[in-house]
């Protein structure tokens, strides 16, 4: 265990929303431990993240840091799902080069008391660079899903395109999601949009798929389907897509 | 085969449905005419099942069976079809996907096989191409993007692809040029004119009783059928107004 780890609070703006008990639990040594993603110039990197569960509901907690750095010209594809942990969180720390891109598809998913988050901080530190970060949260129970988005534009940064969008899916009252976008321009020729709204199940759609004979559940799979294939239609890889869906709709199927 | 009795139902506490009776045998189609707001989206809706429409007294028996006992999706498996006055659309999910889980699940609900992707597809392209619905549309997401008519011809593919044995037809005729009325018609009795089939057609206008001939014709007004007769009562109420028509009832 190392002496130097310093826990993180509530009051840290990166833990605003999360179960900070939870880390308080886990192995220290783990906590500080980050993976490293380097794009070379010109180059295009693909990382699936998956926290997942073997099929029994777990009250670890589950870190993943990762540290991304693209070149110039370069592209970096994250795709992340989160559905396991009492704590379950990905967080991202991206370096972009002249005119490199981060792509970031990200689906939070849990019930019962347990919270799912990603964290990403985007700093486009070179002209050029783009990013586009998509993040879907699908909660019931008393379950938590935080997407904090902070985008860091250095002065130098011209050109930089970078947008964010987050929608949250309650299914059941008493499931929350909570969006932070944080954004810190100082460079003057940007494009910036975030978008973040939360909603429940279309009623009218439900009984309309009611009327031509799905029962609830299978309609409910077919809308949550729907809604988090936005944070994976980035991804290239059928096979890839449809492993990250099976997780997602795995764990819907388990813990309704 | 659908016999309704004394029916009252309300929404969020105020009374629609005020007693309204009506039985419809096997191999008869009913038409059900009415000024806006009488209630006909209502009792659709209410012989769906769908929530918030409370039934507050009186019954209604489906081949045999207490219809308002049954769950929405279990109305359907038991061949009840519901066709929307306003189609619903859910992005992000193809009409090919929902549609094959809707069969199936109903498939399976009656203890049937499930159908194969190509056997599906097989029958979805017979079932467009007889309401002259381009198969491209059936693969993108249902309802997105489709106009009032291509909506209204996309249900009647979806009631030859589901292929009940009674149909709830809501307004089915609205948005519709000349062309497709026509089509729309033909695939009705091509779907539905048969012995052991029923039809209630909620219609404003003659136009569609000119292609699907009602046995029947009943007008709701304030909730209740308040003039029934044959197929000449709705030529009288397009010559001379619910009015007039209606005047000569009380
Ligand atoms: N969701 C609703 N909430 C409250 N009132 C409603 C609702 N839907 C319909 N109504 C009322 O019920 C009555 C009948 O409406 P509807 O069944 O749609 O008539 P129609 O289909 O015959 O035009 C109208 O007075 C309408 O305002
Ligand atoms: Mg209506």
């Amino acid at each position: 265990m190392s002496e130097s780890v310093i826990l993180p609070t509530r009051r840290d703006e990166a833990w605003r929303y999360s179960d900070t008990d939870a880390v308080a639990g886990m192995d220290l040594g783990r906590f500080d431990h980050w993976d490293d993603v380097d794009v070379p110039a010109g180059e295009t990197v693909r990382r699936c993240v998956v926290i997942a569960d073997a099929g029994e509901p777990s009250d670890t907690t589950e870190l993943r840091r990762l540290r991304v750095r693209v070149a110039d010209g370069g592209r970096c594809e994250l795709f992340v799902v989160v559905s396991s942990g009492r704590l379950g969180r990905v967080e991202v720390v991206a370096m972009l080069g002249d005119g490199a891109h981060l792509e970031l598809g990200g689906v939070t998913i849990g019930g019962r008391d347990t919270t799912r988050e990603i964290v990403s901080r985007v700093a486009h530190e070179k002209p050029n660079g783009t990013s586009n970060q998509v993040v879907r949260a699908v909660h019931w129970g008393r379950g938590t899903g935080n997407f904090l988005g902070r985008i860091d534009v250095a002065s130098g940064a011209q050109k930089t395109d970078a947008a964010q969008s987050f929608r949250g899916l309650i299914l059941e009252r008493g499931a929350s999601v909570n969006a932070v976008p944080q954004l810190e321009i100082f460079a003057d020729d940007v494009k910036c949009a975030h978008g973040a709204t939360v909603g429940q199940l279309d009623e009218q759609a439900r009984f309309y798929m009611a009327a031509r004979g799905l029962p609830p559940e299978v309609a409910r799979r077919l809308l949550v389907q729907a809604f988090v294939a936005d944070a994976f239609v980035a991804l290239d890889d059928a096979d890839d897509r449809e492993r990250l869906m099976r997780v997602v709709l795995g764990k819907l199927d388990r813990h309704l | 085969m659908l016999t309704i009795d004394n029916l009252h139902a309300e929404i969020d506490g105020k009374p629609i449905l005020n007693g309204l009776s009506l039985t419809v045998q096997a191999g008869e189609v009913h038409a059900i005419m009415g000024p806006n707001g009488a209630g006909k989206s209502t009792l659709a809706y209410v012989l769906g099942g769908r929530p918030g429409y409370e039934v507050t007294q009186g019954s209604v028996t489906f081949a045999g069976q207490d219809l308002l006992a049954l769950e929405p999706h279990e109305r359907a498996a038991a061949g009840l079809f519901l066709g929307f006055q306003y189609p619903v659309e859910i992005p992000g999910v193809s009409n090919v996907q929902f549609l094959r889980e809707a069969l199936n699940a109903q498939r399976r609900s009656r203890g049937e096989e499930p159908l194969s992707g190509g056997e599906f597809l097989r029958l979805a392209r017979e079932k467009a191409a007889l309401l002259n619905l381009d198969m491209e549309m059936l693969k993108r997401h249902v309802n997105v993007g489709f106009s009032g008519g291509e909506k209204k011809r996309a249900e009647m593919v979806q009631m030859g692809i589901l292929d009940p044995r009674f149909a709830i037809l809501d307004e089915t005729d609205s948005g519709l040029d000349i062309d497709a009325l026509r089509v729309v018609g033909e695939g009705i009795n091509a779907i539905m004119r048969a012995p052991a089939k029923g039809v209630l057609l909620i219609t404003h206008y003659q136009r569609l009783l000119d292609y699907v001939r009602p046995d029947y014709v009943h007008i709701l007004s304030g909730g209740r059928i308040v003039r029934s007769g044959g197929a000449d009562l709705a030529r009288r109420l397009e010559a001379e107004g619910y009015d007039a028509v209606m005047e000569q009832a009380a």
